[in-house]
């Protein structure tokens, strides 16, 4: 019984310096459930960096130019970076690399579904980066100033390199649109594809989000996913107008009286069947990373090995 | 930050003798073919990588690879003259006039191929560059001079890995064995000079690569030394043909990827 | 004082290599800064890694790593204690005293 009173004091303390923007740092008592929160949503985001590298890996040995395959190469090193800075911030909570990989591996773990489209042609590289990064970055520039110190310093790194993304996709985009014909359709086709996909990364409609409400309180999440999707939607279809481009969706109009764009409905049956596993890519994509792990292992131990035979050598020599 | 290889002028060729020139222009594309195909070879780990440190560590010198193979072509369509850009040296370029030593085209195979075969071109690209920055053709010891630190670091992460998987485990070092029996017969090539590049040592504007020898063989007995394998012998019969254009089945493969788009929709921009 | 490192707790599997922590130097004249963690088999590799992951936009000059677990902190539930009382030391701050107009260079 005093326990658990001394808990709710601690919660009450715990809620009033959230409440204060006072950041909670490693060490610091946190209620579990805020602990496996965090763990749940920083893995994910990482898994997410780590598959996200997939689709776009696809095209590097094929990049049109030096220069494109420099920034594609590029691109896609940073996402591995990114994905190292989020394991690294989960780390700080007790979470290990190795399980989280054992978790996204097993497919107990999640993340982000818009990898599991498959990348067809060399304007999608261009879509992922304007849109899938655009989306992207809404969803991470509110996480920059997330209640838990570790993963906002890990997410100002990641904006950071983030925006270099976007406009190189945008830059695609824009060199497709003012080339061939053949360009230009190239350009329209991967916009139809992505479309959808991209505003589903926005998760489900608040009304069926469950946890967002609980993420709010604790700062982990600013904004809800119907917010975030209608921002974004205001921001991309000018710029598919300003490339000549037409969003794949009739309702895509402004709306005076709201001063928003309006939009269709998403496809949710396609968004919760590729949750669950069964888009296009799910299997494909899961397997290059469990195949990556298992044959890095032995090199992983090669290199504890001769560390240790090393420490040993020179505690003789010592 | 932009990219280096963006801000760089192109390179102003110096006055050479027509002959000298083209064989000048021959030597800088070798190099450029090299470092794009060995780049290309390593972009292919990119997200398949052992864990996630090497994976950006592959990258990274994946990256350096193809900041010198964008110099080294723009500075070989300047020699060349022709009005060709760095993509239509690339991209346009059948198989058989790729002048890239066999070595780098190889599979990336297990991380032992991989990193045997890094290993082996980092110590000569490495002690090449270092003496090339000092060649009297500016533009190509400028060139160097930047790439000479980027191969120093190369050489340090391939040497590295090659003690840590020879002194390991004993799978390690049965897969470092399978690797370095398999690529020991493609290094001689490395150093072995064309007709092009004789005679460019002839005239100092390549270093001579007996010269370079000694030390190449000095790293290379420390490393296997420190790794606990014994120096492999050369393979009674080493193989070469790639920097004369006739290359292993290997390459065919490669370029086709790397030249699909400008292939399939030519004369575009992207 | 407690171990700051990520976690004692962490289960570790026999092939992950150990934890290190990154300090860079962003330019000289300033102090190494912790940038994060990474994974490294020995001090070698760790400033290695540390220079792939964490120095390709031109951060660093410099780099430290230390392994996580040789990390030791202070406890944050004990934080009133350790800093709460150097709040009331009004006196070391120089805006505590009073200087005259006149007076320069002071």
């Amino acid at each position: 019984m005093e326990t658990l009173e001394k808990d709710l004091s601690r919660d009450d303390q715990f809620q009033a310096r959230i409440d204060a923007d006072v950041r909670i740092e490693p060490k610091d008592w946190m209620p579990d459930a805020y602990r496996k929160t965090l763990i749940r949503q920083i893995s994910q985001h990482a898994h997410s960096e780590i598959v996200g590298m997939l689709p776009e890996g696809n095209w590097i040995t094929r990049a049109p130019s030096l220069k494109r395959k420099a920034i594609l190469l590029a691109k896609v090193q940073d996402e591995a970076g990114h994905g190292l800075y989020l394991y690294s911030a989960a780390e700080t909570l007790g979470a290990s690399r190795d399980q989280m990989l054992a978790d996204l591996h097993s497919g107990k773990a999640k993340y982000s579904s818009i990898f599991n489209y498959p990348t067809l042609s060399w304007a999608d590289m261009g879509c992922v980066g304007w849109l899938v990064d655009g989306a992207a970055i809404l969803n991470q520039v509110p996480l920059c100033r997330t209640s838990y110190g570790p993963y906002a310093r890990a997410m100002v790194r990641v904006c950071k390199e983030e925006s270099f993304h976007q406009r190189q996709g945008f830059e695609i985009m824009q060199t497709l649109c003012a080339g061939a014909p053949v360009q230009k359709e190239m350009a329209q086709e991967a916009l139809n594809r992505w479309w959808w996909p991209t505003l589903m990364m926005f998760g489900p409609k608040d009304s069926e989000s469950p946890n967002t409400e609980q993420s709010m309180k604790w700062r982990i999440k600013r904004f809800t996913n119907d917010e975030l999707r209608q921002k974004f939607v205001d921001m991309m279809v000018p710029q598919a107008e300003f490339l000549g481009l037409t969003v794949p969706d009739e309702k895509a109009q402004w709306n005076e009286a709201r001063q928003a764009y309006d939009f269709g409905e998403v496809d949710w049956n396609e968004f919760w069947s590729v949750v669950k596993g069964n888009g296009l890519c799910n299997h494909d994509r899961l397997q290059a990373r469990v195949q990556a792990h298992e044959e890095g292992a032995w090199v992983l131990e090669a290199a504890l090995a001769h560390a240790a035979k090393r420490a040993a050598r020179e505690a003789v020599a010592a | 930050m932009d990219h280096p290889a963006d801000l760089q002028p192109a390179p102003a060729a110096i006055a050479h003798a027509p002959t000298v020139r083209q064989q000048l222009f021959e030597f800088v594309l070798q190099l450029a073919d090299t470092s794009l195909v060995l780049g290309h070879r390593l972009s292919e780990w990119c997200g398949h990588g052992p864990v996630l440190e090497q994976d950006l560590a592959m990258a990274n010198i994946a990256l350096d690879l193809l900041g010198e193979t964008r110099s080294l072509y723009q500075y070989a369509a300047v020699l060349e003259g022709q009005g060709r850009t760095e993509d239509d040296l690339a991209y346009l370029r059948p198989a058989t006039a790729y002048r890239n030593p066999l070595l780098v085209e190889q599979p990336n195979g297990d991380f032992a191929h991989t990193v045997v075969r890094q290993f082996l071109f980092d110590n000569y690209h490495y002690h090449l560059l270092l003496a090339l920055k000092d060649s009297p053709d500016a533009p190509l010891a400028g060139i160097a001079e930047k790439s000479v630190k980027e191969a120093a670091y190369h050489l340090k992460w391939s040497s590295e890995w090659l003690i840590r998987l020879g002194d390991g485990t004993a799978e390690s070092r049965q897969r470092l064995d399978k690797a370095l029996a398999t690529l020991w017969r493609y290094a001689a090539e490395l150093t072995t000079p064309t007709a092009t590049e004789a005679a460019l040592q002839d005239l100092g504007l390549v270093p001579d690569y007996g010269a370079l020898a000694p030390a190449m063989q000095a790293h290379a007995a420390h490393v296997l030394a420190e790794a606990t394998v014994p120096t492999p012998q050369f393979a009674p019969f080493a193989q070469r043909g790639g920097k004369g254009g006739q290359h292993s089945e290997h390459l065919g493969y490669l370029l086709a990827e790397l030249q699909y788009m400008q292939r399939a929709y030519p004369g575009l921009t992207w | 004082m407690t171990n700051w490192g990520p976690n004692n707790k962490s289960i570790m599997s026999q092939s992950e290599w150990p934890l290190w922590e990154v300090f860079i130097r962003s330019k000289q004249g300033l102090d190494h800064k912790h940038v994060g963690s990474l994974h490294a088999a020995d001090a070698t590799m760790a400033v290695q890694n540390a220079r792939d992951v964490y120095t390709r936009r031109l951060e660093g000059v410099s780099i430290w790593v230390v392994e996580s677990t040789h990390i030791h902190a202070s406890n944050p539930d004990e934080a009133a204690e350790f800093f709460d009382p150097a709040a009331d030391k009004v006196y070391r701050h120089p805006t505590f005293y009073t200087v005259p107009d006149s007076i320069k260079h002071m």
